[in-house]
């Protein structure tokens, strides 16, 4: 009728003559949102949330089949809240924040949109449609951005600088690139097993048993939902009433049953029983569905790959998580940023091959003294580094590498010039000189060694 | 010397004995890699390699240099193992990985586990080894006893995965290599330099390699060898300069000048 929220009160009855004006009432807006989801959480899906204060996000995973399809599920819901007295609008979408935008600024009540085609969906949708606040809506109105279409056209360092990191986020969320957490109302309890012990035990091997028996109860209990463990954790219950908890993780969701107890068994020594446990539970607190898993067989012709996530799961606890890793190539010239670690389960990128590196670099560089050199663009005849002299046979280079202005202000005009020697003994070192030897902004002329080849 | 015919049959029958004792535990022969050069491959027990087993290097003077040209060393061998995966179990923070990426390395082979002590190294090592999947794995290490480096052997052989071991110098000025050891060969790396090139610049390194010791007989060797190229191959100067016997002191005459 032309009734917009936030509109003045006598604007909306010159629209409307004789509008019925009632008092707002947040409140009880929100506890009849929360009343009707948990109605939707018994009649349509287990998993249904608020959205905000006019919204409710339900999980359709694995239900609409139920109603005869997401159509004719989203009518019969739309049927459902015309009979309660509201107009409702509904979309479906691979990801909570697609459907949030689709179903405020849709073009129908009932929006379908199939799981990937997100991107495409949202592209006409105006930039508010992506949960923002006034601000970085206002910065996009400011630039002439309008559409969700034309943000996802633009590159994204300069956006995440211009409007933060909550943009990308959002945006990200919507395209199913990064994980929204739901919180369901009726919240869903980790899978778990509890033993309760007939007399307290207290040995290594008493408490190895009762892991693999409650391991068996929790591996059935995956199964039948369909999950795998990413984390769990071993709560002990002992005698005087104190908790001892040991935990693991794994690599990829997993219910190997063998695997698991082999990883929780290399725990076991962190428990100190006391004068007794007399009960014990595990629980996986981070779990993910995981499907039925194929039987590896060599019949098929050739040997499958060796999984390697048992032993990278076996590495990281002993070690610890964060020391087991791969490396990965960085978009950065300068060789110290040029390298990142990423789990060892990750694909990894290569670094171009075109100039040489050392297998060891030192860091931090080490200065050089009593260079002689040519400039600008020489290798140096001779340098001492660690109270040593060496006299330079070969040399190879420069190669240039600029400073990394848009990271550091400071690095504006700098510029190293690195060379690969080679002194009399056959030993190489990779060193540099900072500046390129006839701008004195670009750097003070000091030599460095910064790696040493085999 | 009329019973020297049985007596030679009956030393071939020991002989078989013993070699049946010493490869006992392992599922088959083992595989060796061998480096694809001639001189270097006919000094070695079964003509190259054994992949099942443990090596040991280390550079042969206690600087950087030698290091990293052991550390190139054995990351071409690494590569060279198979097409699997590499564990490589760091103990210090100066590997560089993009340097491994041009002796054979990429970085989609390479697994790191980054430890602080040399029984961490040691425990990491023969978690990998027995997995069996992997193609090789290689450590970084200080000191290992005799038994620890038994332990690994048999874990290679047990997972059919070559072990190699990377000995630091450490600050005595010990020579890393003269501990007693299980492993299979134990191999020293010098750089040295370079031949000339018609051109200004920097060619292939050029590296003496020793073989120290070998089981099972031999040794020490050592050859003037061109380093590890991008696929992890060594290979001959194009020069004659391979003389065996005399190439330590020819590096030291070198010195010395």
């Amino acid at each position: 009728m032309g009734i917009r929220s936030g509109m003045a009160l006598a604007q909306a009855r010159l629209v409307v003559r004789g509008l019925d004006v009632r008092d707002s009432d947040p409140t009880g807006d929100s506890a009849f949102l929360q009343a009707l989801g948990l109605f939707a959480a018994r009649r349509w899906t287990p998993r249904a949330a608020p959205s905000d204060p006019a919204g409710l996000w339900l999980d359709l995973s694995g239900v609409a089949h139920l109603f005869g399809g997401e159509q004719a599920m989203a009518r019969r819901i739309l049927r459902f809240c015309a009979r309660l007295g509201f107009t409702a609008r509904i979309a479906v979408a691979g990801t909570a924040g697609a459907a949030h935008a689709l179903a405020r600024y849709g073009s129908r009540p009932v929006v379908l949109c199939p799981s990937g085609g997100e991107a495409e969906a949202l592209a006409p949708l105006p930039v508010s449609a992506l949960r923002l606040d006034q601000d970085v809506l206002g910065a996009a109105r400011r630039l002439g951005i309008e559409t969700i279409g034309e943000l996802t056209a633009m590159p994204r360092p300069p956006l995440a600088r211009r409007f933060g990191k909550t943009l990308l986020h959002r945006l990200d969320q919507a395209l199913s690139r990064a994980a929204e957490p739901f919180d369901p109302l009726i919240p869903e309890e980790p899978p778990k097993a509890s033993l309760r012990l007939a007399e307290p035990i207290a040995t290594a091997e008493a408490i190895e048993q009762v892991i693999g028996d409650l391991m068996t109860m929790l591996v059935s209990t995956l199964e039948k939902e369909g999950l795998g463990a990413r984390r769990l954790t071993l709560l002990c219950d002992r005698v005087d009433g104190e908790e001892q908890r040991i935990g693991i993780g794994t690599a990829r969701a997993s219910r190997d049953r063998v695997h698991l107890i082999r990883l929780l068994s290399a725990q076991v020594e962190k428990i100190e029983p006391g004068f007794g446990i007399e009960a014990m539970h595990l629980v996986a607190g981070r779990f993910e569905p995981l499907g039925p898993q194929p039987v590896e067989s060599e019949l098929g012709g050739s040997t499958p790959d060796p999984d390697l996530a048992p032993l990278v799961d076996r590495l990281a606890g002993r070690l610890g998580t964060r020391r087991i890793f791969r490396m990965s190539a960085l978009e950065s010239d300068v060789p110290e940023r040029s390298v990142c670690r990423v789990p060892p389960l990750q694909e990894v990128e290569g670094w171009p091959s075109r100039w040489p590196r050392p297998p060891r670099l030192l860091s931090p560089p080490e200065r050089l003294d009593n260079v002689f050199a040519l400039l600008p663009d020489r290798p140096p005849n001779r340098f001492t580094w660690r109270g040593r002299l060496h006299r330079v046979r070969r040399g190879d280079g420069p190669e240039r590498i600029y400073g990394e202005w848009w990271k550091h202000g400071g690095e504006a005009e700098a510029v190293r010039d690195y060379f690969q020697v080679e002194d009399e003994e056959g030993a190489r070192f990779w060193l540099y000189r900072r500046g390129d030897g006839s701008d004195g902004r670009t750097g003070d002329l000091s030599w460095w060694l910064h790696g040493v080849f085999g | 010397m009329s019973n020297s015919p049985s007596r030679k049959l009956r030393l071939k029958a020991l002989r078989a004995e013993v070699r049946a004792i010493e490869t006992a535990g392992r599922g088959s022969v083992s595989e060796s890699l061998p480096f694809g050069i001639e001189a270097l491959d006919s000094r070695l027990r079964g003509g190259g390699l054994p992949l099942a087993a443990l090596h040991e290097m280390a550079g042969m003077r206690p600087d950087l240099s030698d290091e990293a040209a052991a550390t190139s060393f054995a990351g071409g061998i690494a590569a060279r193992c198979g097409e699997g995966a590499v564990l490589w179990a760091l103990a210090r923070r100066d590997l560089f990985a993009p340097g491994l990426a041009q002796a054979g390395l990429p970085p989609g082979r390479l697994i790191f586990a980054e430890c602080r002590r040399d029984e961490d190294v040691l425990a990491v090592m023969e978690e990998g080894l027995r997995h069996g999947g992997l193609a090789a794995v290689v450590g970084e290490i200080g000191r290992a006893s005799m038994a620890s480096t038994r332990r690994l052997q048999l874990a290679a052989e047990e997972g059919s995965t070559a072990a190699l071991i990377l000995k630091k110098w450490r600050k005595g000025g010990t020579d890393p290599l003269a501990a007693p050891s299980a492993a299979t060969t134990r191999w020293r790396i010098a750089c040295v330099a370079s031949g000339e090139l018609p051109v200004e610049g920097v060619g292939r390194p050029r590296w003496n390699v020793e073989l120290a010791r070998q089981r099972g007989g031999g040794g020490p060797f050592s050859w003037i060898l061109e380093g590890t190229d991008a696929e992890g191959r060594l290979a001959l100067p194009a020069e004659p300069c391979h003389r065996p016997d005399s190439a330590d002191r020819w590096s030291e005459g070198r010195r010395a000048a």
